[in-house]
């Protein structure tokens, strides 16, 4: 499929499915430092995410899962454990595991199009053109293909975060990872993403670690949904949900799945408060 | 079109406001001149091509004072922010020139340089110089950590971030602070011109001053005329375009 004489890779080549990654957690630890005295954020931590899956992180707030997500993205470290992606330790950051974040973190000095080639511009052996094909396919992806130009202003916080999948996409990282993406959203635009999400994971075969306080909204994305109890962070249960896709967040079976996840979930955080 | 016309009806107003005043005679017309005699300075300044090469003097003087200060200014506004050790040093100096009136420059810029092109370029520097320093920093500082953070996993690593996300954040803050410090520059050249004459080059102050010395009221208004006018053009040509990208990209409100 390669070939050994190619000076640069083109853009089909680059908009090649590639293989997802696999994620491997062991007895992950972190510790912070705020007003009160050391505060752990993650106590001896496993998990463990195969190659393509969709992961759902769920837990009240201070659970540690946007803590272990920037682990995994390599932008923070572990006090003490180990973070593999595909059987190398991550040390840093980089366009294998891309990132999105709660709030767009669009560049307001670029336009739609300027944000989807930022990623692409850091890719070498890309040629203009390339990018430019890349980035109009991933624009395509999300729907965005008219806002091409416009500024990131003029965007509703919708198609903001579907700017924001099309930048993480267009690397074509094998990971991607979600830190609330969908939180600051109505009901409505929501759903219509959730079904976007759906389509896109399974066309472009990503692994998704994905982290959310909506339970529904973990049932209805994930392949697996893992439990947070908070203070400190520790994974308590786990909840394979095996609906058919694509799902639609009102079905009757997904709420079914939904309430034993927030029965769980309570449960995890009423010890909490009864230990406290 | 209708802005335009309402614009120039205001300063038609203000140009018969004033040559009636000139008729009333109220005040000696030594110290009013009219603005036909404003006028008739001018055109022959123009003609006689004083004016165009004391303008030059000025603005050969301030673009090039104005670009060091730039040139200077950017880079330590951006170690400034970066590294506590210039924010506590330099970050700190930088704030308390700039609390200075950058007239206060001119007798330490003469004794140091003499009645020299470097004093007057030492004042514009200093004039520029602080402002940007200070906005850089600020800039930098109120840059969203996130941005940093987005780049990062997209492979950005620390010279790219800087020029590529952290430089362009910054950017309202910064062409905020270029403005003031061209204030600043311009200010301060005109009060150096005014007071100290250079025998290299006559600038726009140097008129102003001589138009004193003279009892020349029509030069006087004059050159102050076309300080003013310069001054709107620097800011038409030059600040408007940037301050309008700044705007339509950040969607910040139109001033």
């Amino acid at each position: 499929m390669h070939l050994a004489h190619r000076h640069h890779s083109s853009a089909t080549e680059e908009l090649q499915v590639i293989a997802p990654s696999k994620l491997a957690i062991e007895n992950v630890s972190k510790s912070f430092k705020g007003g009160s005295g050391s505060v752990l954020a993650l106590d001896r931590v496993s998990l463990n995410v195969a190659e393509g899956e969709f992961v759902c992180l769920v837990g009240a707030s201070g659970c540690g899962k946007t803590t272990l997500l920037n682990m995994i993205a390599g932008l923070e470290k572990p006090d003490s454990g180990t973070v593999c992606a595909d059987g190398r330790p991550v040390t840093g950051p980089g366009r294998e595991r891309l990132v999105m974040f709660q709030e767009p973190a669009l560049f307001p000095w670029l336009n739609v199009f300027g944000n989807v080639l930022f990623g692409l511009k850091l890719k070498p052996n890309l040629t203009k053109k390339d990018r430019q094909d890349v980035a109009k396919y991933y624009l395509e992806l999300v729907g965005l293909s008219r806002f091409e130009r416009a500024n990131i202003h003029e965007l509703s916080g919708g198609m903001k975060q579907r700017v924001s999948l099309a930048r993480a996409l267009a690397p074509n990282p094998r990971m991607l990872l979600m830190d609330e993406p969908f939180a600051a959203l109505d009901a409505l635009t929501r759903e219509q993403l959730y079904g976007d999400l759906q389509r896109i994971w399974k066309a472009r075969n990503k692994t998704i670690v994905f982290v959310t306080h909506n339970v529904r909204e973990a049932a209805c994305l994930g392949d697996r949904v893992i439990v947070f109890s908070p203070r400190p962070g520790r994974i308590r249960e786990e909840f394979a949900v095996d609906l058919p896709r694509p799902r639609d967040i009102n079905s009757v079976d997904l709420a079914v799945h939904a309430t034993e996840i927030t029965k769980a979930l309570k449960s995890h955080s009423q010890m909490e408060v009864a230990a406290a | 079109m209708k802005r335009f016309l309402l614009a120039a009806l205001f300063f038609a107003v203000l140009l018969l406001i004033w040559e009636a005043l000139f008729r009333a005679k109220i005040w000696s017309p030594v110290l009013v001149p009219s603005p036909r005699q404003v006028a008739a300075y001018l055109e022959g300044a123009a003609v006689d091509g004083t004016l165009l090469k004391a303008t030059i003097v000025t603005m050969r003087r301030l673009v090039i004072g104005y670009i060091i200060g730039l040139v200077v200014g950017l880079p330590l506004g951006l170690l400034t922010a970066r590294w506590k050790l210039w924010q506590d040093t330099v970050g700190t100096l930088a704030l308390g020139l700039q609390g200075l009136p950058s007239v206060c420059w001119v007798p330490l810029a003469l004794l140091w340089f003499g009645q020299t092109e470097a004093a007057m370029l030492f004042v514009v520097i200093m004039g520029t110089l602080w402002s940007v320093v200070i906005a850089t920093e600020t800039g930098v500082r109120h840059v969203p950590p996130i941005y940093r953070r987005a780049a990062l996993t997209m492979g950005s690593k620390s010279l790219h971030i800087w020029f590529k996300v952290i430089l362009p954040a910054a950017l309202p803050f910064i062409v905020s602070g270029m403005k003031q410090g061209w204030a600043f520059a311009w200010r301060s050249l005109m009060a150096a011109e005014i007071f100290v004459t250079i025998l290299t080059g006559f600038g726009l102050g140097q008129l102003l001053h001589y138009g004193r010395e003279l009892s020349a009221m029509e030069q006087v208004i004059g050159i102050m005329i076309v300080i003013v006018v310069i001054g709107l053009m620097a800011d038409k040509i030059f600040f408007s375009p940037i301050e309008k990208f700044l705007h339509r990209r950040w969607g910040t409100s139109q001033a």
